[in-house]
C-alpha cells in the first residue's frame, strides 16, 4: 500500500512540475484571475447586488472552467502518446491506475490551486461587509469538485487521441453537456411538453443542479456523490480506453 | 532468465508475431535482426509487458508476464524505439524521476544516477532540458533511465539507431560488457553489430524465427561466408516467394 502510494506520489510531482516547467501554468492562472475577476466585477454584479456573498463569483465558475479545465487536462495522456513516453511509463514498474490517479491528482491539484488563487475576491466581501464564510468554504468545495469532475472527463478524452485539440474539443462538448442538461433556459423548454418528472430526472445529471446546492452552504451527500462518482467513472473509463489502445 | 514460448500478436486480422519461441539466459547477448516490421518491436513490447500478447507467454526471472506484470517490470530496463523521453524536463530531473520510479531514495538514488551517468557519458547536459539536446544524447538519456536500477534483464530496441559512429562503438561495447551478468535482448539493423556485442543472433521475418544461432553459425550458412549474404538470402527469399 505505502509503495502504492509512493509511485503515485513520483508520478504526481513529476506532473506537476511539467505544468510549471512549461509556460502553461503560468498563462492558465493568470487567464484563469483575470477571466473570473472581469466576470464577477462586471456581468456578475459583485457591487450592484447589495449583498455581501460569492455569488458572482461562483456563479460564473461553471462556464469558465468549460473551457479551462479541458485546456489544463488535455495534454495529461495525448502528449505522453505523442511523445511515446506512454511506453516508458507504462513499463515501469507502476500498475495503469497508479499512474492514470497520479496524473489526475496532480491536475486537480493545480486547478484548486488556481481557485485558491482567487481569494482577494473572498477578502473584498470580507472588507466590504459581512458575508458567511461557511456559504463561502461550502462554494469553493463545490467549485474543487467540479473542477475534479471536468478534469476527469479531459483524463478520458486525453487518452483516447494523442491530439491535444481532439481531447480538449472532446472534453468541452462532454462537460457541456453535462452542463446544458440541467441548465434552466433549456429544461424549461423541455418542460412545455415533458412531464415535470422527466424533467426533474434529466436535470439531476447536471453538474449545476448539483454545484447549486454547495453554493447555497448546503454539503449534502448526495451531491458530494455524484461528483465522486462522475470522477471514479470517467477514470475507470480512461482505464479502460489505455488498456484497449495497447492490446491494439 | 527470459523464457518465450509460442508468443503471438495479431493486430486485426494482421499477425505481427506468429509462434516465436526462445530463450536468453545469463550472460547471454541476444541479438534481434530482421526487416523492418518483421515484428521485433511487438515481440519487445510483449516481453517487457507493454503489450499483451495474443496467444503463449513470456517470463521473466521466473515470473510469468501476465500474472506478475508489476514484479516482472521491476526485474528489466526497457529502451523503447525511438527513445522517448519527457522533453521538457532536465537529464538530471528525468533521472530523478526515473530512480523515484524504480523505488530508489536517498543515497541509492544520488549513487544510481552517478553511476548510469558516468556509464552513458551524460556529465555534461546534466542541468539541460532533454529538448535542447542532440539526438546522440537524448538516446543515451533514454538508455541510463533504462539502466537506472542495475536490471537484471536489459531490453534494448535499436539502441544505436540515430547514433555516430563512435557512440556505436561505445554502445556496443557497454553491452558486450554489461552482458557478462546480465540477460540481454537488443534489436538491430546493422549486422556488424550483432558480430561485435552478440553472443547469439535471432533473425525474425514476418513474425516468425527464420534462423537461430551465434554469429559464427549464421555466417558459415551463407555460401560467402558474410552474415550480411545469409540474411538478404532468407529473408529476401520468403518475398521472392511472395510474388511467385
Amino acid at each position: 500500500m505505502r509503495a502504492s502510494w509512493a509511485v503515485i506520489r513520483t508520478i504526481a510531482k513529476r506532473e506537476l512540475a511539467a505544468y510549471f516547467e512549461s509556460p502553461v501554468a503560468y498563462v492558465f492562472l493568470v487567464i484563469f484571475l483575470l477571466l473570473s475577476g472581469f466576470f464577477t466585477f462586471t456581468f456578475g454584479g459583485f457591487f450592484e447586488r447589495g449583498e455581501a456573498s460569492l455569488a458572482a463569483f461562483f456563479n460564473w465558475l461553471p462556464w469558465l472552467f468549460l473551457f479551462l479545465v479541458p485546456a489544463a487536462g488535455m495534454r495529461l495522456w495525448s502528449e505522453e502518446r505523442r511523445l511515446g513516453t506512454i511506453e516508458l511509463l507504462l513499463t515501469m514498474p507502476v500498475a495503469a491506475w497508479q499512474a492514470i490517479v497520479g496524473k489526475f491528482l496532480a491536475s486537480w491539484l493545480f486547478l484548486v490551486v488556481a481557485l485558491a488563487l482567487s481569494f482577494p475576491i473572498v477578502a473584498t466581501a470580507n472588507w466590504l461587509g459581512d458575508p458567511d464564510n461557511g456559504v463561502i468554504a461550502s462554494g469553493y468545495v463545490g467549485a474543487a469538485l467540479l473542477a475534479g469532475a471536468y478534469l476527469a472527463i479531459s483524463c478520458l478524452t486525453s487518452a483516447l487521441t494523442r491530439n491535444q485539440v481532439i481531447a480538449f474539443i472532446l472534453a468541452v462538448v462532454l462537460c457541456l453537456a453535462l452542463i446544458l442538461v440541467g441548465f434552466s433556459p433549456l429544461t424549461d423548454l423541455l418542460a412545455r411538453w415533458a412531464s415535470p418528472w422527466l424533467v426533474e430526472a434529466v436535470s439531476k445529471f447536471s453538474v449545476l443542479t448539483h454545484y447549486d446546492g454547495f453554493q447555497k452552504g448546503v454539503l449534502d451527500s448526495r451531491d458530494l456523490l455524484y461528483f465522486l462518482s462522475v470522477m471514479a467513472y470517467a477514470l475507470f473509463a480512461t482505464g479502460v480506453v489505455i488498456r484497449n489502445h495497447r492490446t491494439g | 532468465m527470459i523464457k518465450v514460448e509460442n508468443l503471438s500478436k495479431s493486430f486485426g486480422s494482421k499477425r505481427a508475431v506468429d509462434g516465436v519461441s526462445f530463450e536468453v539466459g545469463k550472460g547471454e547477448v541476444l541479438g534481434f535482426l530482421g526487416p523492418n516490421g518483421a515484428g521485433k518491436s511487438t515481440t519487445m513490447r510483449m516481453i517487457t509487458g507493454f503489450v499483451p500478447p495474443s496467444a503463449g507467454s513470456v517470463s521473466v526471472c521466473g515470473l510469468d508476464v501476465q500474472e506478475n506484470p508489476i514484479e516482472v517490470k521491476r526485474r528489466i530496463g526497457y529502451l523503447p524505439e525511438a527513445a522517448p523521453s519527457y522533453t521538457e524536463m532536465s537529464v538530471l530531473s528525468f533521472l530523478k524521476f526515473a530512480a523515484e520510479m524504480r523505488g530508489l531514495r536517498g543515497e541509492g538514488r544520488r549513487s544510481a544516477i552517478r553511476r548510469v551517468v558516468e556509464l552513458c557519458h551524460l556529465e555534461n547536459v546534466l542541468g539541460q532540458a532533454i529538448d535542447t539536446l542532440s539526438k546522440g544524447f537524448r538516446h543515451r538519456t533514454c538508455l541510463a533511465q533504462a539502466l537506472i536500477h542495475d536490471p537484471e534483464v536489459l531490453i534494448l530496441d535499436e539502441p544505436t539507431d540515430g547514433l555516430d559512429p563512435n557512440q556505436k562503438h561505445e554502445v556496443r561495447t557497454l553491452i558486450r560488457e554489461m552482458g557478462e551478468n546480465k540477460a540481454i535482448i537488443f534489436s538491430t539493423h546493422i549486422l556488424e553489430e550483432v558480430e561485435a556485442a552478440c553472443t547469439r543472433a535471432i533473425i525474425i521475418d514476418r513474425g516468425r524465427i527464420v534462423a537461430n544461432g551465434t554469429p559464427q553459425e549464421l555466417k558459415a550458412r551463407a555460401a560467402t561466408g558474410k552474415l550480411e549474404d545469409f540474411f538478404r538470402s532468407i529473408t529476401r527469399s520468403d518475398t521472392v516467394a511472395e510474388a511467385a
